[in-house]
Parts: C-alpha cells; sequence; structure tokens
C-alpha cells in the first residue's frame, strides 16, 4: 500500500555478537503471546457474549442515519448544486464520447445496422497498430487476441471494455503523471498526504464509492469510467514517482552545475532517466484499469463485465468463464504490447533508428488496413462478425457460430461432473474448517467483549511492533469502534486471518517448490498470471456451487484471488538467496529439509513478510464479494449500503471499516517487519521494490 | 531514405483520402438495411433509443425483451438494456439513464423520492403490469408433506435446530436471496421471536439451485421466494403462514412483523420520456404480462437456455392476438 521509504534508523544495527540473546528475545515474544492469548480466552469464557456491540443486519445508528442524510441531501439537491452539476457535465461528455466511439467500433450506429467501421476494420487497424509500435510477433498476438473475442461471440462487449478501459487510462496518464512528477520529487507532508489518499482509494471497496459515483457522474459508461479512474490512478503515481525518485543524485548534481532550471532537470535528465519505470507504472494502471472496468458492469457500465455479471445471476459457470478468459487474454495482449513499446521506444530513444525495410512494410500494410477498413464499412459480412461467421459456415463449411456456446457448455460439463463427484468431500472439507477453525476463533473475536478484543489486539500488536504497533493499533481499534460496526468488522477480520493462513501454506508449498525446481515454475508462473488477471467473479460462481452460500465459499474465492501474488512473492525470495550460502549449507552435509527450513526461509524472512502482508490485504478486498455469497459481515453491509439505498450510510461506514482494518494491519506488519533486530534499511528497501513490481497488478472489489 | 519514407507517407494518405471518398458512397447491402431501419424508425414517429433497466431476476428479463422485441419491430426503437440493481435504476430516471423499469415490486422509500406527489417527479407510474407478485416464506414440497404443521410460522422454532447450517450459528438458517430485493426477513425473523438467521444465497439463481437441491436431497430448506416465478412449475414450493398482512405493517422496516402483500407489479418510467412523444410510450402504457406469459419466457431463457431475444421472439410469435392488442 504504501511505497514511502523509511529512514534508516541509525544505531539500531545488531551487535554482531548478540545472536543468542536475539533468540531470547525471540523466545520471550512467544511466551508473552502465549500469555495474551490466554488471558484472552479466559476473559472470553468468562464474559461471553456481553459488550459485543452487535447491531442486527437491518438496525443502525445516528451515525449510519446521518451519512445516510447526507446521500439523501445530495440526491435532492442535484439539479440546484453547481458541483454536481458540473460533474454531471462532465459524465455526460465522457458517455457521449464513449458512446461516439463505440458507434464507430463496436456498436451499431442506428439506423445503420453496423458500427461505422466494421469488425475487419478493427482487427486490421489493431494489428497495424501493434505492429507499429511494437514488432511482428506483438501484431500477430494482437491479430489473434481480436479474432478470439469475435469467434467466441463477444466482439461488441470486447471492445466496449477496451474502449472504457482505454478512456480511463488516458484520465489516467493525464492526472497522474504531473501527481507522479509531485510525488518523486515533493515535499514529506504533501507526498505522505497523497499516500494516504492513494492508500484510500485502493483499499476501499468499489461498493462503497459506486453509489456515489453514479450520483455525481450517472449511469452507464461515466460512471464506468470514473471508477476505473479512482483504482488505477494510484499505480502510475507511485511506481513513476518512485522512478523518478530513484534517479542518482549525482547525475541530477552533475547537471545542476551546469546551471539548469528546475524544470530543465525535470524534463531533460529525471523524467528520460526514470523513463523504463514510468513505463512500469503505465503497465500496472491499465491492468488494475482492465480489472475495474469488468466490476463497472454493476452500473451499467458496457464490457465483458455485463456477461459475467449476468452469469453470475444466473449461476451460468460456463457463460461466466468464456468472457472471464477473454479478459485474461486482453490483459496478457495489453501487456505484453506495452512492454515490448517501451523496449522499442527505449531502443529508439538512444538512438537506434528503424530499418528502412520496417517502414515501407508500415507504409504498404498502412495501405492493406485502410483497405480492409473500407471493405469492413461496405460488406455486411465484414461489418457484423456475427455475419462473417454465417458466411464461414454456408461457403467455407467451417461453423464456428456457436464456438463460445459450446466452450461454455463443455466448461459446465466438466464442472458438473467434479461437483457432483466430489460432493461429499467439498462438504466434509468445509465443515471441518467451519466448525473446527473457522467457528471457534470467530467466537473468541466477536463474542468477547470488545474492550476485550481490542486490548488483545493492541497488546499483541504492540509486542510485535513495538511503539508504531502500539499507536496503529489504538487508532485503528478507536475507529473501528467509531464507526459503530466493531462486530462485523471482528467477523470480517477473522475470515481474512483464516484465508490469509491458507494463502500463506500455500505461498509456502509452491513459493518453495518453485524456487527449488525451473520446470514447476514455468509450469506454474503462466497459470498464476491467469489467476491475477481473472475476475474473481469468474471463479465465484464454481466455487459457490461447491460449498454453497457459506464463509468458506468466500474464504476459497479470497484464497485463491491472494495465492498467486504471496506465492511469486515467496519464489522469488528464495530464489533471490545467494548460491554461495547453499553451496555452504550443503557441504555441512544438510538435508534438503534441513536446507529449506535453517538456510532458505530465514534467509527469505523479508519476502515471507511481505508475502503475508500482501496475502492479507488481497484478501481483504475479496471481503465485499464474499458478502454477496452468504459470507455476511462487513462484505455484506458494503454491499447491501449498494442495493438499497435506505442502507447506503451503513454500507459507507461498512466500508470505511474495511479500510480501517486493512489500513491497521499493514501498518502493524510493518511496524513488526521493521523491527531494528533485523537489517531494517534492507528490509525496508526490499518492502519497497517488492511492492513497487506489485502495486496495481491487483484487483480490489 | 528521408525521400522514400516521404513518398511512403504520401503515397498512404493519397490512398487513405481515395479510399474515404469511395466508403461514403459505398454501401450495397449495408445501405438497404439501413434504409430498412429508417423506414421502420420514420413510420410512427422518432422512437430513437429507448433505456430499459434489467433488475436481476429472471422474470424481469423475460417482460423486458417482449417489450423490447415489440418495440423494435413495430416502432423501430433501438433498445438499450442496463443490467441495474433496484435502487440504482431509479436514480437514473432523473439523468435520462434509464427510461423504463418495467416490472416494479413497490418501493415506498423510492417512490418517496422520485414521484412527483413527494419527492423530484423524475418517475412516474404507468400502472399495472398484468402480473401480480407474491413474496413470501417457502419450503420444499417433500418438508412441507412430511411435516405438515411447518406451514405455520408458529411452530418454526420447534425445527429450528433441523434448520441449522455452518452459517447459522446454532440458530435455524433462514435463505435470504439478493440483498437488493424487497423484503424484511430479518425484521420479521426478530420480531416474530424466531429462532433463526438470515444468510444470503446472494442471487436468484443460487436461490433456485438450494431448493432444488434441498427437494432432491430431501434436507429442511427455508428461504424467501416469490412468484410468478417458473421454478414452481418443477418444484412446488410450498408457503408458511405468517401473520397476515395488514395496511402500514410494513411502513417502518424495522418493525415489519407481518406476512408479505400480494403485489400488482407495476410500470415505472421517466417523466421525461412519457413526455417525449416517443411511440414506444403508447405500447408501455398498453403493455399487459400476466403471470403465466412471464413464466413462459422465463422458462424459455433458464431451462432451455435460450438467450433473452430469442424467447421473446418466440413468445410474440406465439401470441399474435395479445401483441396486436397492445400495439392497435
Amino acid at each position: 500500500m504504501t511505497v514511502l521509504a523509511s529512514k534508516p534508523e541509525p544505531g539500531a544495527a545488531p551487535p554482531p555478537v548478540e545472536v543468542e540473546s536475539r533468540r531470547a528475545a525471540a523466545a520471550r515474544k512467544w511466551v508473552w503471546t502465549a500469555i495474551i492469548i490466554a488471558v484472552w480466552v479466559v476473559l472470553w469464557r468468562i464474559f461471553h457474549g456481553d459488550a459485543t456491540l452487535t447491531l442486527g443486519q437491518r438496525d443502525h445508528t445516528p451515525l449510519h442515519q446521518d451519512l445516510t442524510g447526507f446521500r439523501d441531501s445530495v440526491l435532492a439537491s442535484r439539479d440546484t448544486n453547481p458541483f454536481v452539476s458540473l460533474t454531471y457535465s462532465i459524465g455526460e461528455r465522457l458517455t457521449s464520447f464513449a458512446d461516439w466511439l463505440s458507434r464507430m467500433i463496436s456498436t451499431k450506429d442506428f439506423p445503420r445496422p453496423y458500427p461505422q467501421i466494421g469488425w475487419l476494420g478493427v482487427v486490421a487497424i489493431a494489428t497495424w497498430i501493434g505492429y507499429a509500435v511494437a514488432n511482428l510477433r506483438i501484431a500477430v498476438l494482437v491479430l489473434v487476441s481480436f479474432l478470439a473475442f469475435g469467434a467466441f461471440g463477444y466482439w461488441e462487449d470486447s471492445i466496449d471494455l477496451l474502449i472504457v478501459t482505454m478512456l480511463a487510462v488516458l484520465i489516467a496518464v493525464l492526472i497522474g503523471l504531473p501527481l507522479a512528477v509531485y510525488y518523486g520529487t515533493g515535499g514529506k507532508v504533501g507526498v505522505g498526504i497523497l499516500t494516504t489518499l492513494m492508500d484510500i482509494a485502493q483499499t476501499m471497496p468499489t461498493f462503497v464509492y459506486l453509489g456515489p459515483i453514479v450520483l455525481f457522474f450517472g449511469i452507464g459508461t461515466s460512471a464506468g469510467v470514473v471508477c476505473t479512474l479512482v483504482y488505477a490512478l494510484p499505480p502510475i503515481i507511485r511506481i513513476a514517482g518512485h522512478g523518478l525518485r530513484r534517479v542518482s543524485p549525482t547525475t541530477i548534481e552533475a547537471t545542476d552545475s551546469s546551471g539548469q532550471t528546475s524544470w530543465q532537470r525535470l524534463t531533460k535528465v529525471q523524467l528520460p532517466m526514470a523513463r523504463a519505470t514510468i513505463v512500469v507504472g503505465l503497465n500496472q494502471t491499465i491492468m488494475a484499469a482492465l480489472s475495474m472496468a469488468t466490476l463497472a458492469a454493476f452500473v451499467a457500465s458496457p464490457g465483458l463485465g455485463k456477461p459475467v455479471l449476468r452469469a453470475l445471476q444466473s449461476n451460468d459457470v460456463g457463460g461466466a468463464t468464456v468472457p472471464g478468459l477473454l479478459i485474461v487474454l486482453m490483459a496478457i495482449m495489453l501487456d505484453r504490447t506495452t512492454t515490448a513499446a517501451s523496449l522499442r521506444a527505449e531502443k529508439a530513444s538512444r538512438g537506434g533508428h528503424d530499418p528502412k525495410w520496417r517502414r515501407i512494410i508500415l507504409a504498404v500494410t498502412a495501405v492493406v488496413a485502410l483497405a480492409l477498413v473500407y471493405v469492413s464499412r461496405t460488406y455486411s459480412w465484414a461489418a457484423g462478425y456475427d455475419n462473417f461467421l454465417a458466411q464461414l459456415k454456408s461457403s467455407a463449411g467451417i461453423d464456428l457460430t456457436s464456438l463460445g456456446r459450446n466452450t461454455a457448455n463443455l466448461v459446465d460439463d466438466v464442472f458438473n461432473w467434479i461437483s457432483s463427484t466430489f460432493d461429499g468431500i467439498t462438504e466434509a472439507i468445509k465443515n471441518i474448517i467451519s466448525y473446527g477453525l473457522l467457528n471457534p476463533l470467530q467466537d473468541l473475536l466477536s463474542e468477547s467483549p470488545w474492550f476485550v478484543t481490542g486490548l488483545a489486539i493492541v497488546a499483541m500488536a504492540s509486542l510485535l511492533g513495538s511503539i508504531r504497533g502500539f499507536v496503529s493499533a489504538v487508532v485503528g481499534c478507536a475507529l473501528l469502534w467509531y464507526f459503530d460496526l466493531w462486530h462485523d468488522a471482528m467477523i470480517t477480520l477473522n475470515m481474512v486471518l483464516v484465508a490469509t493462513l491458507l494463502v500463506m501454506i500455500l505461498a509456502l508449498v509452491f513459493g518453495v517448490w518453485m524456487a527449488r525446481s525451473r520446470t514447476v515454475d514455468f509450469i506454474l508462473r503462466p497459470l498464476l498470471d491467469a489467476g491475477q488477471t481473472i475476475p474473481p467473479f469468474v471463479y465465484l460462481i464454481p466455487v459457490l456451487a461447491l460449498f454453497d452460500a457459506t464463509r468458506f465459499t468466500a474464504i476459497i474465492a479470497a484464497t485463491v484471488y491472494a495465492a498467486p501474488v504471496a506465492i511469486k512473492l515467496v519464489a522469488d525470495g528464495i530464489s533471490g538467496v545467494s548460491a554461495t550460502t547453499l553451496e555452504a549449507s550443503r557441504s555441512t552435509g544438510a538435508t534438503t529439509w534441513q536446507e529449506i527450513t535453517k538456510v532458505q526461509l530465514p534467509m527469505a524472512k523479508s519476502s515471507l513478510v511481505l508475502a503475508t502482508n500482501q496475502g492479507l490485504l488481497y484478501v481483504l478486498s475479496m471481503v465485499v464479494i464474499g458478502g454477496m455469497v452468504g459470507a455476511g459481515a462487513l462484505g455484506y453491509d458494503a454491499v447491501l449500503g449498494f442495493a438499497r439505498s435506505e442502507e447506503w450510510g451503513k454500507g459507507a461506514a461498512a466500508g470505511i471499516t474495511i479500510v480501517v482494518l486493512g489500513v491497521m494491519i499493514d501498518r502493524i506488519c510493518r511496524a513488526a517487519a521493521a523491527d531494528p533486530n533485523d537489517q531494517s534499511s534492507r528490509l525496508q528497501l526490499e518492502w519497497v521494490k517488492a511492492r513497487a513490481r506489485f502495486q496495481g497488478s491487483r484487483s480490489t472489489v | 531514405m528521408r525521400t522514400n519514407w516521404k513518398r511512403a507517407t504520401q503515397l498512404v494518405s493519397a490512398s487513405a483520402v481515395a479510399l474515404l471518398a469511395l466508403s461514403a458512397c459505398g454501401g450495397g447491402d449495408i445501405a438497404s438495411e439501413t434504409q430498412q431501419n429508417e423506414q421502420n424508425a420514420g413510420s410512427d414517429g422518432d422512437c430513437g433509443d429507448v433505456n430499459m433497466a434489467l433488475n436481476p431476476w429472471v422474470g424481469y428479463t423475460a417482460d423486458a425483451y417482449v417489450f423490447g422485441a415489440v418495440a423494435a419491430d413495430k416502432y423501430g426503437c433501438n433498445m438499450v438494456y442496463k443490467d441495474l440493481k433496484e435502487d440504482v435504476s431509479w436514480q437514473g430516471f432523473g439523468t435520462g439513464d434509464v427510461d423504463i423499469v418495467i416490472e416494479d415490486w413497490g418501493h415506498p422509500d423510492l417512490e418517496d423520492k422520485f414521484f412527483a406527489e413527494k419527492g423530484d417527479g423524475s418517475a412516474t407510474n404507468v400502472g399495472d403490469l398484468g402480473a401480480t407478485g407474491i413474496i413470501g416464506w417457502f419450503v420444499p414440497p417433500w418438508l412441507a408433506e412430511a411435516h405438515p404443521d411447518i406451514l405455520d410460522y408458529k411452530n418454526l422454532n420447534k425445527y429450528a435446530k433441523d434448520f441449522a447450517t455452518s452459517e447459522s450459528g446454532g440458530q435455524g438458517q433462514f435463505l435470504g436471496a439478493d440483498p437488493s430485493y424487497v423484503q424484511f426477513d430479518e425484521a420479521i425473523v426478530k420480531n416474530l421471536g424466531l429462532d433463526f438467521k438470515v444468510v444470503f444465497s446472494g442471487s436468484e439463481a443460487a436461490s433456485i439451485s438450494a431448493f432444488q437441491k434441498a427437494e432432491e436431497n430431501k434436507e429442511f430448506l427455508i428461504g424467501y421466494f416469490y412468484e410468478p416465478q417458473w421454478l414452481f412449475a418443477d418444484v412446488d414450493l410450498q408457503r408458511v403462514a405468517l401473520p397476515p398482512y395488514t395496511d402500514g405493517c410494513q411502513d417502518d422496516p424495522a418493525k415489519v412483523a407481518c406476512d408479505y402483500p400480494e403485489t400488482p407489479l407495476q410500470k415505472v418510467a421517466s417523466t421525461k420520456w412519457l413526455d417525449s412523444g416517443s411511440p414506444a410510450v403508447d405500447l408501455l402504457k398498453k403493455f399487459n404480462f400476466t403471470n403465466d406469459d412471464q413464466n413462459t419466457v422465463a422458462k424459455y431463457i433458464e431451462e432451455d437456455k435460450m438467450s433473452p431475444e430469442d424467447a421473446a421472439a418466440k413468445w410474440v410469435a406465439d401470441n399474435a392476438d395479445k401483441v396486436a392488442s397492445w400495439t392497435s
């Protein structure tokens, strides 16, 4: 969440001979933790059910009423309030521009039965752009992707998603780059405020601001673009800003000595030198935008999210999988294209000129592309993809007309087989974890008096993170209490903890395995990439069918969602352990098990801590989706607030509570990891690097 | 090299101009289709876009697409369907984002905000849809047969333990549906002193599969359900009697302790759109769709896996007389 580098603490470096005492300190910590938990359990037994601050599912407090009242007053004043009319006119302009684009390339431009440029023309232009900005391989990838959008029957939705995503990215770059410059070069206070704002934007569940955005910007494309923007803006600011800050001070000093203005310094030195990082930021912004644009289907924003959402409403596993995979394909296409484009641009900036033949090819293919545009405006088979498929069937005998539905049916069959075959097993797993772990832990967290749980959290945070942990926990718990959803927050916290535990088990097993075997790494990595880009709704449906509407469903969905990041972090951390250290341990005759537990894992400790932290935050971001499938608590409150206008205040409070939980956990983790007994500066650097790498690749809800 | 580049650019721009000029007058079959659409649109005044909210249950989809099929066919309207929850749809009346909510189950709070009597007047009631909505608490048929007394709410506590699941914390589980639907179950449970906890399935489809599974495996299940719904033809869910509905007993959502009323479903539309003179306005006023009609189309969609467009087209073809009565 934060990439703000903290200053190394002078004097905190560990004295060399203190290994023994450090071990003793660790043991002391464990003893104290055990004591705290023991006291907590005793108090829980005594005061079970007292002062739990439980709020009925449809009850609200005056605070929630006030929030709802505020929303109502904005809604009532929307015709007269100048701010609302400003945002409305912005929204209208966004919508009409996106509509115009979509009538050009995706949907029928009524009364014309097709868009102005038919599918063939769009494919031709896109492929040409792929070649122009990158290379032939990218052009082929773009060509195949676009053909797949149509062949599976989702041409219009795919292009609409592309339009919404690109529009949001364009605005994100326009707003984000200046902010990134400030973030990379500005003063401490301003940067701190910006960081907090970005933290909130990325942790706040979308459902909470989806409602207000509709209020200010209207339904449809405009709301879609704006909520995508909120979520996609932080990565480019963070990562580009980080790149700017990293430009070496010696270079700046050297060029400053030649008497340049600060504008010259920025445009001639800092921006060019941070170019590669800025492109990474752009890339991450595109990925974030793509994942959020899918979710914007909840406010009727066009795109592939629409069929996915409809499939969720009708429990259609196959019907969700096909558009879900097309989203993954689009993500891969955009990711590879931007990466390749940045490489080409870098080469060009170093003075490598395009060879002559390439320019000739570009010119010739441009003509071909335009010719195809003309064809796509003239013939109906080149204008509507359906017509093309029908033509293909009648004249060439190739029947692709129901490729999408057939694929969906195949997925359905496979899935039905799985769910009927393993029905008993899944039920058993669900019950073992629910009754064995989930229920007791939830009882302890939520049925203790609130001040007991709160004190236990504060005590453990202080133990692990000393003074910074203490402050974070106190502020966090106070805010949780203030927003009147303590009981729900504890139930959510419980689910988050259990899911994170599962994530870390997976991360350790697969992370170690990947780090130790190149083959495993090679096979798993693409799967993990796909796991990070596929919209959560897609796998929510099968998980729901396997485990019913329960907290367990939510936990599994969250685990699937968070595991790829954690696995990658652990694998990268362990691969980073130096080969010489491993050699040394092997020469002492250590077994594989000893090598893993005594050398690799301890040496990769910072990565493990980071993986846990990121796992937690990813899991937290799935909480709201869990609320839609019977998991209840904060997620349900947020969904309810979006769905029913009289509950908006409670939903907003739930959203804020989720943010508070996320930020509190993050700060406690960081305080714990920055334990002065560890090499704190190295750890912080790792932290910053890894976060920058993963920032934005997550798609929150 | 430079001249080469220049020549290439010239070539490209020249051909681009030529192509654009050609394409402007090019047409063939596309032009004739366009003309056809224009004629359709022109015959009865200009219809243009009609923004139809699609609330998330299949019965609604059925009404909406049948209306859309007729509007597009007879008046050349361009139907724009928007997947929205009920509350968000109503917000769209004032902004022109939504023109029609074709199946409204009664939202006193939204009516206060958006009807002319108390609110900003952006929405107007267009009258009965023709279908009657029945919301209630239902159990699978096997359960009603095995334990007939379960159909009275007073006996529910006796069975609470049988309804318990891993989610209900020792109480009985009551299966709620999509949180956005009209519902007071938490309040009813609380105010009638029932030992149950409401757990949400999240969607219509999830509730349907839960009831199907419960009937198949003879499991205890009680939950929120409603008619018209095609599922009743397959699994004849039995309604549990709650204290009868009386006027005003649902006015305060937190204090509800009575059954749901039978709701004549309403057509609601944007006031602005109603005044626009669109030929589809008249169609909306005459549009009448009964529970049976809806169940037929919903079943095409849900069980026969037809697309909503095809399902609506099939019904329209089979019911020419009804359609004729809306368009005369």
